[in-house]
């Protein structure tokens, strides 16, 4: 080993010759109907400041026309959109395919085939350059995303994730080190708000809809049951909620002004829901810091309450800025950036796993 | 110039490497594998003929038709492979390369894969004055059934696994065929010798050019077409 300088450490550090590990890991994500890509510099010295470039396509639009994620059209469309975006990405950061330290890329939970096209041509780049890549478990991207600010959280905490996809809450006693303390028995929080939108006619995907026309109703209008609150344990079911909101629907003047009443008691249905297990999640493993990821974190509601209630009973709350709650490339290029400093990659055979407990991951020894 | 090919829109996985006129290529019948074979894959032509990954001049790629995804596993092994070491792409259809496989002789070769779904994906090509297959016709996908071959199918070798599944009822209507085998597959070895030509005609594609042809476009039904077909 070299003693070098003070001051030539401190170069050295931002230098690119240090070491691999402090270039920039390129990260792909293609579970669902998003195309994200972004550069990290992972260096856990200086969080919320490794993240060079981003750029996101939201197919949302495609699979309007058909009320729903159609996969094979999000797989044909991630195929369009890829490399286009990864150009993009490299431009904004200024750095060529030559400047990268190594290759991240969603391998799984998602759509098979959406998988395979980030996978395939992660991998294709990787192996074409000789970098280490490594396959990132989705969740754990959203899981992560919070260091991706200034002053991030220090595990141990609880994260509540809520997507139209996933609404579980993980203990996280350290990266990799989860325990999954609760999941939902049927539907997703987010597809929760996306079928109910439905079924009181607003157009796919209504959640975002729904949760604005909540804002022009009175929340005590309606009062919905709050879901397996009732008794102790941590897993979630909404499908129920869904009916009940369909009863009252049908059996209303379904006027403008009830629809938004009825939204904003479903809505704070679901809030509270959330807010009482996550109460309960803290309580149950000690812990006091919350983080809340997932696209239903952007919800204003679910934000509002939670922050007001971890004042109150002594207990923070973090959430990634709005555009890294949804779906996007930054936090897989993070996840896999601090995968990859660890020193794990894997092999050029290309794998994905549609279905994949967060449960089995290898934690991450941090020193 | 070294070219290396990838094609993996059927049942068979297959990489080849043409380093001037030497080919080294594996291949295999391994449904469902290719994700995981397709890159070891290409380790192992380089180290057979020699090369690094820096050396390869350009990428050459079975393009579709073919199951959607092996046909994306392929386009997007291409794009990122070109993309990272800036090389020229060409793309070929599945379907020549699968015609390469007839016996080689002067007559006309009609390719046929077996598209599930009832259908299948067919095209047909003559042969030139310098022996190189040339396509007669448009690549269509269609029920079996309805299938009306550019060429006369008796004067044709026929190739491919759809024939496997229809040329009972395809040679009762359409003619026997001059020879015919069911057990072909596109082979990534055609696809670089397909795509030379165009490699030396400066002929290529950028990475985000190189695109899947799938022919079997309408995939789902939007809800206006939904509510059409129930009303």
């Amino acid at each position: 080993m070299v003693n070098w300088p003070a001051e030539i450490g401190r170069a050295a550090k931002y230098n690119v010759h240090m070491s691999k590990f402090s270039k920039p890991v390129l990260g792909i994500e293609s579970s669902c109907d998003e195309t994200g890509v972004a550069l990290v510099s992972w260096d856990p010295d200086q969080p919320g400041r490794g993240l060079l470039a981003h750029t996101l396509y939201s197919q949302v639009k495609l699979h309007a026309d058909y009320g729903g994620v159609v996969p094979e059209l999000a797989s044909r469309d991630h195929v369009r959109k890829l490399m286009p975006l990864v150009r993009e990405t490299l431009d904004r950061a200024g750095l060529g395919m030559r400047d990268l330290g190594g290759v991240a890329y969603t391998a799984g939970p998602g759509l098979v085939g959406a998988l395979l096209v980030g996978a395939s041509a992660a991998r294709a780049m990787a192996w074409a350059l000789d970098l280490p890549a490594i396959g990132v478990h989705h969740m754990e991207g959203h899981l992560l995303a919070p260091l991706l600010e200034p002053d991030p959280p220090e595990p141990p905490f609880v994260a509540l994730l809520v997507s139209g996809g996933h609404s579980m809450l993980v203990a996280v006693r350290g990266i990799g080190d989860y325990e999954v303390l609760g999941d939902t028995l049927d539907d997703a929080a987010g597809e929760a708000f996306d079928k109910t939108a439905k079924l009181m006619g607003l157009p796919y995907p209504g959640g975002p809809v729904l949760a604005a026309e909540a804002l022009k109703g009175d929340p005590g209008a309606y009062h919905f049951a709050r879901p397996m609150t009732d008794r102790p344990g941590l897993d979630f079911s909404f499908s129920g909620l869904k009916t009940q909101v369909l009863l009252a629907w049908n059996k209303s003047d379904r006027s403008e002004q009830t629809r938004a009443d009825v939204a904003s008691g479903f809505e704070q249905a679901i809030v509270e829901t959330l807010a009482i297990k996550c109460r309960r999640a803290l309580e149950a493993t000690g812990m006091s810091r919350l983080i809340i990821a997932g696209g239903v974190g952007a919800n204003r509601r679910l934000r509002a309450q939670l922050a007001e209630a971890g004042e109150r009973e002594g207990f923070s709350v973090h959430f990634p800025r709005l555009e890294f709650c949804t779906d996007n490339g930054a936090m897989i290029a993070l996840a896999g950036a601090i995968r990859l400093a660890a020193g794990q990659a894997q092999g050029p055979q290309i794998k994905v796993q549609p279905r994949w407990s967060l449960d089995t991951l290898d934690p991450v020894a941090t020193a | 110039m070294n070219i290396l090919a990838l094609e993996t829109a059927t049942e068979s996985c297959s990489v080849a490497l043409l380093r001037g006129d030497a080919l080294f290529e594996r291949s295999e019948l391994a449904p469902r594998r290719h994700a995981e074979l397709a890159l070891p894959m290409a380790e192992a032509v380089l180290a057979e003929a020699g090369l690094a990954r820096a050396d390869v001049d350009g990428i050459a790629v079975g393009r579709g038709p073919g199951s959607f995804t092996g046909v994306r596993l392929a386009v997007s092994l291409a794009q990122g492979l070109a993309l990272a070491l800036e090389l020229p792409v060409v793309t070929v259809s599945s379907l020549a390369a699968l015609a390469m496989e007839a016996p080689q002789d002067d007559a006309p070769v009609t390719a046929v894969i077996d598209a599930r779904m009832g259908e299948i994906y067919a095209a047909s090509f003559e042969r030139d004055a310098d022996g190189l297959l040339k396509p007669c016709g448009e690549e269509v996908v269609c029920p079996p059934d309805l299938w009306q071959p550019a060429l006369t199918l008796d004067a044709c070798h026929v190739v491919g696994t759809g024939w496997g599944v229809y040329g009972e009822g395809l040679a009762a209507r359409l003619g026997t065929p001059r020879s015919t085998d069911a057990d072909r597959y596109p082979q990534a070895r055609h696809v670089a010798r397909l795509a030379a030509p165009r490699f030396a005609a400066g002929d290529t594609l950028t990475p985000e050019q190189v695109l899947p042809v799938y022919l079997r476009d309408k995939v789902a039904l939007t809800i206006a077409e939904r509510a059409a077909a129930k009303s």
